[in-house]
């Protein structure tokens, strides 16, 4: 048996949290590299400085491919919880390449996307839904009987619109097993924290809603993880909506288009010095967890994987432009356009 | 408080071009100046200039108390901006994509648009932002929002198509008593082929009143938006057809100038609708029948239309140019109506 190193880990585990957050920095640096190279479709999101709180976060949960397991809604800047829950590397890129053989045919973008089985479903661009989804989703698992949680991460922005307000106030009053993961980055686009709250934390929402909540430093894995074992045994034992908020700093603009002048640059140079990815190497070392060429290896083996999965989604096809008027209805297609009905000069279709 | 005009902002007063963008800009800037009862509210409108920049400077020339970055929440302002206008003021609220209106749905419906016929008083507020497909926006930036509030008695709705357009209407929506959303094509922003040199005086283009953009004996088309450039590329491939082909530019849907469409068909005799939006419960629906009302005699072909597909606006480019009407798509629908 393994010999527990940190809280309740034992080595693989460690490296597997490493490994996590090496593939959510190299998985996006090669997006901007794609981005570069004109392979890609419309925006780019990066998660910089906050791959630690989504990563230390899903790793806390029970993650299965059966169905059976916990269940996660993340954001754009959650891509490590995605992959944690087993969200596929080539798909990722193929949704941000708009590829047909995508998860979303092309349809929709980013990490946009559901896998039932493997226990996540992706966020829609209007902030605050999916806390209203989750908390259907964990009503679920209160009604079945079964033994499941489900996490939902959104940003300070988020949090001022009435659907973030009625979802988990639903899951408070319901006493979903649902644990909201408050990314605390100081950003909403350009607004910084004070121009969506009055308040120092989101954890002072929580009295409000009568649900338990912990802040935590969100550049470091390991207190992530150990922060939402708590919350997620708590949502687990009947103590219903948990909230955990992730202290940390959005180092890049909202997006790739962002180039976030507003920002003071000393804070953004501050927060790099706090880089969660160079925090736990450092750590991994310095308790010897790991030698250095271990680490270094994972590096670059994440590095390769990146690269061959973006080939592969590279050398896809783009979508069948016919194919829009398919899945708007499960038992209907829509009429092709007449103007395009080359097999036919029926108006009606 | 505002002395010195921002630089960008004087393209008009030098005798340059500008762009829609800049159009609708220096129609805000201009009513802020002449009306301190004007102001902005939105999310990321002050220090950011808004997300496609429409209001660069604003925060500079007006303070934080006329340019109000708001906390993520279109409901909860929209509604703020009911109480502001009960007051007197008058409002313009932006969304940074229409597609996120939805939550201001209930308000903008149940309470701001009923106001005036509960005796509350009138609504001078004007919600504007980016409409519209064609830039892999995906499903949740790339929506056309008319026919949401078009079934909405007491909104008013206009779309420009045209620089001096836009920059004429939202001078006179924000001096009109109504509610009005303004829909702003983000493939029209900066459109080079846009770009015209406006009026250096001040100037308004009424709300309520259609444009005929080219004229022609044969056909109508009714259009607005980004889909009046598509137009009138089609009607140009067509002039070597000998088609000629009258394009209106509706400009305000709502409310629609029905007599400068039935005036038209009448003199043509033949009706094509044209809209970016999709198909069902379009507003080609409403024209025709307000056409079959007022001029079904005069009609010599059946009306039809081109729209985009009954679907969610999808993301990848092949379907989105799919789901999209195209100018091919107006030439043949022409071709059949003109030898109907």
């Amino acid at each position: 048996m393994a010999e527990n190193l940190s809280p309740g880990l034992d080595r693989d585990q460690l490296l597997e949290l490493y490994r996590a957050l090496c593939l959510t920095r190299a998985a996006e640096e090669r997006l901007e590299l794609l981005q570069k190279q004109g392979h890609m479709t419309g925006g780019l999101y990066r998660s910089l400085g906050q791959e630690a709180g989504a990563v230390g976060a899903a790793f806390a949960l029970r993650r299965r491919t059966d169905g059976t397991g916990d269940f996660l809604a993340p954001t754009v800047r959650a891509v490590g919880a995605l992959f944690l829950f087993g969200g596929d590397l080539v798909d990722f890129f193929r949704q941000y390449m708009a590829r047909a053989t995508g998860p979303t045919k092309g349809r929709e973008a980013n990490v946009h996307w559901v896998d039932y089985q493997k226990g996540f479903v992706g966020p829609v661009s209007p902030l605050g839904t999916m806390l209203e989804v989750m908390a259907g989703i964990t009503l679920s698992f209160n009604l079945r009987g079964e033994d499941r949680v489900g996490m939902v991460f959104y940003g300070d922005g988020a949090s001022s619109t009435g659907a973030w307000h009625e979802g988990l106030n639903f899951a408070a009053v319901q006493r979903c097993p649902l644990i909201l993961m408050v990314e605390a980055n100081q950003w909403a686009f350009s607004s910084p924290t004070v121009k969506n709250t009055r308040l120092e934390s989101f954890t002072e929402k929580a009295p409000g809603y009568g649900i338990a909540a912990e802040s935590v430093d969100g550049t470091d894995v390991l207190a992530v993880y150990e922060a939402v074992a708590r919350a997620a045994a708590r949502a687990r034992s009947g103590e219903g909506a948990q909230m955990v908020e992730l202290r940390y700093f959005r180092r890049l603009g909202h997006a790739q288009h962002d180039s976030q002048d507003y920002v003071d640059p000393a804070l953004i140079a501050e927060w790099a010095a706090r880089d969660p990815l160079e925090l736990f190497h450092t750590r991994m070392l310095d308790r010897g967890w790991a030698p250095e060429g271990e680490l270094l290896a994972i590096r670059q083996e994440v590095e390769q994987e990146c690269e061959v999965a973006a080939e592969q989604a590279i050398a896809e096809p783009m979508p069948f432009g016919p194919d829009a008027v398919d899945d708007v209805y499960t038992d209907v297609s829509m009429p092709h356009p007449w103007t395009r009905a080359e097999i036919s000069d029926s108006r009606s279709a | 408080m505002s002395q010195v005009v921002p630089e960008h902002l004087q393209k008009t007063a030098r005798g340059e071009e500008v762009t829609l963008l800049e159009a609708i800009s220096e129609g805000l800037y201009e009513e802020m100046v002449s009306d301190d009862r004007v102001f902005l509210m939105g999310e990321d409108i002050g220090v950011y200039g808004g997300a496609f920049k429409v209001t660069r400077g604003f925060l500079e020339a007006f303070g934080d108390r006329r340019v109000i970055d708001t906390p993520i929440a279109e409901g909860g302002f929209t509604g703020a901006a009911a109480g502001a206008a009960h007051m007197g003021l008058r409002p313009v609220v932006e969304m940074q994509f229409m597609d996120f209106i939805s939550p201001a749905y209930d308000v903008l419906t149940n309470y701001i648009a009923t106001s005036l016929y509960r005796g509350a008083g009138p609504m001078p507020m004007v919600i504007r932002g980016p409409v519209g497909g064609g830039n892999r926006g995906g499903p949740f930036h790339s929506q056309n929002i008319e026919m949401a509030f078009f079934h909405t008695p007491g909104l008013k709705i206009v779309y420009p198509s045209t620089a001096y357009d836009a920059k004429g209407l939202i001078k006179a929506a924000i001096r009109d008593d109504n509610p009005v959303i303004f829909e702003e094509h983000k493939g029209l922003y900066r459109a080079p082929a846009l770009r015209e040199v406006l009026p250096a005086e001040d100037y308004i283009v009424p709300l309520g009143e259609a444009r005929t953009v080219l004229e022609g004996e044969d056909l109508t088309i009714v259009t607005y938006g980004a889909m009046v450039h598509k137009s009138v590329e089609a009607a140009r491939t067509l002039e070597g057809d000998g088609v000629g082909v009258e394009v209106i530019d509706l400009r305000t849907l709502l409310p629609l100038d029905e007599d400068a469409i039935v005036e038209s068909v009448k003199r043509t005799g033949r009706l094509l609708v044209v809209h970016e939006d999709t198909r069902t419960g379009g507003i080609a629906g409403e024209i025709a029948i307000r056409v079959s009302e007022r001029a079904f005699e005069w009609l010599d072909a059946p009306m039809l239309r081109v729209t985009a597909i009954d679907a969610p606006v999808p993301y990848s480019g092949s379907l989105e140019d799919y789901f999209l009407p195209q100018v091919d798509d107006v030439v043949k629908a022409v071709r059949y109506l003109a030898a109907y």
